[in-house]
């Protein structure tokens, strides 16, 4: 499907010399891409000083340290359970409530549907910073502050997954339900049965785009918390570093522990996560 | 949403239209409560607010719309805050797009080792900001980051002291931006490469167009819709930078990266202005819908669609 432009254009010394350019500029960008992981990774690794000069990309000896000592001076447990519990149940809330949703645009007829849609879609152009004046305010009034009610409730809707699922429910074949309706299946068996299941492939894709905007949600759990054990693992890095605004080892100990879960879940999910942004272009923001 | 479904049999005593409704309904509802409390209810209360005076400890004071016009008229700081948005995003948006544009041209010639590549370009955009902000902030650092280490060894003999400098603070926040931006507008621009159809290129050839012209008279035009999209949904995104801006430079020096979000932040959450931060909330809630409302027009004109 993808047969590339240049495929057609012979085999001459330009076209190998193309290639190698191309190659070329790609790993080039690739390492700009990485050295600052690189360069975190050795940080972290190195025992005592971070400062050495000039700087050195080995850490010898290579050591714990750091990380030990991330691990003592903050309750990285708490932070990391915080973060692991609220993009659970974010991810979860999400896409139970949009599913849900979807299937009533998708398929049911009732009054006032195609209104409430628009409506739907007109929220998408919505900066988040508009709505988070008045949901602190409400979170205050409700004494959500530093609770996971807080940092999880508001969050956990989403028009945008709702507008996705419906496209994808859409593009499902009629058959199937009415079949099961005829045997006698309810709306929500038939959701729950049928439609789940073969919209399994949008529902890990939401999924995995609900994960990761919860995981590396800043903002709103920022202003959310002010006790310590309640932060999550972004906010607990920016209170590391204006606490340990120089300590570089540990800053960088903490970083690489912070973004370990999101890169082993990317490696194992690489597919959905390409297919949403192709598909979508939403979801990492 | 026009289509019809077959009626579902008859099983209860409810009228059958009547069933599926309370259905819908029904279905509706969780996602619903969620919708109106926490945007339809909020964006209200937001507008409600930025007509007040209100630091959350007394009772608001309903001023009209001073805010409004004390932003537009007579604030400094504000003019510094767009100027700056404004930078930031008409430098970053072109520049991420061109580099992304170039690499997915790039990568759909038919390299080998994609995912690999793929991966590695990847890896900013499933990373916190946060977390790439602060590994920035210490490859900046001037005395023992390694980047000013490998310039220095490259001739430049005194490389900028970037986040402390009123000149390149905003260019740090922006090499970051762009660095982190690039692999996920890549990925659209493929996915767009890769819809369009190979016989037009074949036909082309065909007929001895060479390859810039393929590129110029193909590619060009028909990867427009994808192009424009990435354009909109990047400037929506650069008009919202904060973390990045928090973490690396915390707005300074002197203001010199203090954004929108940024301004929004601070008054909000640190000096409990609630009515003037709504105010400005809502400035940023109607720049983002003129871009939206302009993509809308310009579509029709300039972007070409597949027959």
């Amino acid at each position: 499907m993808s047969q590339p432009p240049s495929a057609s254009a012979g085999n001459g010394p330009a076209r190998v010399i193309g290639r190698i350019l191309t190659y070329l500029v790609v790993s080039l960008g690739a390492l700009l891409m990485i050295v600052p992981f690189l360069w975190m990774a050795s940080t972290a690794f190195k025992g005592g000083s971070a400062f050495d000069y000039p700087p050195t990309w080995i850490p010898d000896p290579i050591s714990l340290d750091n990380f030990r000592e991330v691990w003592t001076i903050v309750p990285f447990d708490r932070y990391l359970f915080n973060s692991l519990f609220v993009a659970v149940c974010v991810t979860f809330g999400e896409v139970l409530t949009s599913s849900l949703a979807a299937y009533a645009f998708a398929r049911l007829r009732f009054p006032g549907r195609d209104a409430m849609f628009l409506m739907y879609l007109a929220t998408l152009m919505i900066p988040g910073q508009v709505t988070i004046i008045p949901n602190f305010i409400l979170m205050r009034y409700l004494g959500w502050i530093n609770t996971y009610e807080g940092l999880i409730i508001p969050t956990a809707f989403t028009a945008f997954g709702t507008f996705l699922l419906r496209q994808y429910f859409l593009s499902i074949p009629r058959e199937l339900e009415e079949a099961a309706r005829v045997d006698g299946a309810s709306y929500f068996q038939v959701w729950s049965r049928i439609i789940m299941p073969l919209a399994s492939p949008a529902i890990a894709t939401l999924a995995v785009f609900s994960f990761m905007g919860a995981w590396n949600s800043f903002l709103w759990p920022f202003i959310m918390v002010n006790t310590s054990n309640m932060r999550t693992l972004t906010v607990a890095l920016r209170s590391f570093q204006t606490d340990y605004g120089t300590e570089w080892g540990l800053m960088m100990a903490g970083s690489l522990l912070a973004m370990l879960p999101m890169l082993v879940i990317f490696l194992a999910a690489q597919r959905y996560f390409v297919r949403g942004i192709a598909t979508t272009g939403f979801g990492g923001r | 949403m026009t289509e019809t479904p077959a009626k579902p049999p008859a099983r209860a005593r409810i009228p059958l239209g009547q069933r599926e409704t309370v259905a819908g309904y029904l279905f509706l509802l969780p996602n619903m409560i969620g919708f109106l409390i926490f945007t339809a209810f909020a964006v209200v209360a937001s507008a409600a607010i930025s007509l007040t005076s209100w630091d959350l400890l007394s009772d608001p004071e309903f001023v009209g719309f001073q805010n409004y016009i004390e932003l537009l008229t007579d604030d400094p700081l504000f003019r510094t805050v767009l100027w700056n948005t404004f930078y930031f995003t008409f430098v970053s948006v072109p520049v991420s797009t061109a580099l992304a544009l170039g690499l997915a041209l790039m990568f759909n010639t038919g390299l080998r080792a994609i995912p690999l590549f793929r991966a590695m370009y990847f890896l900013p955009v499933i990373t916190a900001t946060v977390v790439v902000a602060l590994i920035w902030r210490w490859f900046f650092n001037p005395d023992f980051g390694i980047l000013n280490y490998v310039l220095y060894e490259l001739g430049v003999d005194s490389p900028p002291n970037w986040l402390a400098t009123r000149t390149w603070a905003m260019p740090s926040v922006i090499i970051l931006s762009v660095w982190k931006q690039v692999g996920y507008n890549m990925v659209i621009f493929l996915a767009g490469l890769q819809a369009i159809p190979t016989t037009l290129y074949e036909a082309a050839s065909i007929d001895g167009a060479g390859r810039w012209q393929r590129f110029r008279n193909i590619t060009l035009p028909l990867l427009t819709p994808t192009t424009f999209f990435v354009l909109v949904i990047s400037i929506i995104g650069s008009l919202q930078v904060f973390d990045a801006v928090l973490v690396l430079t915390d707005g300074g020096p002197a203001n010199a990266t203090r954004t929108i979000v940024y301004h929004i932040w601070e008054e909000a959450f640190v000096f409990l202005e609630m009515g003037y931060a709504a105010a400005v909330a809502w400035i940023l809630f109607i720049m983002v819908f003129l871009v939206t409302l302009l993509q809308w027009k310009l579509q029709k004109r300039w972007v070409h669609y597949e027959a």
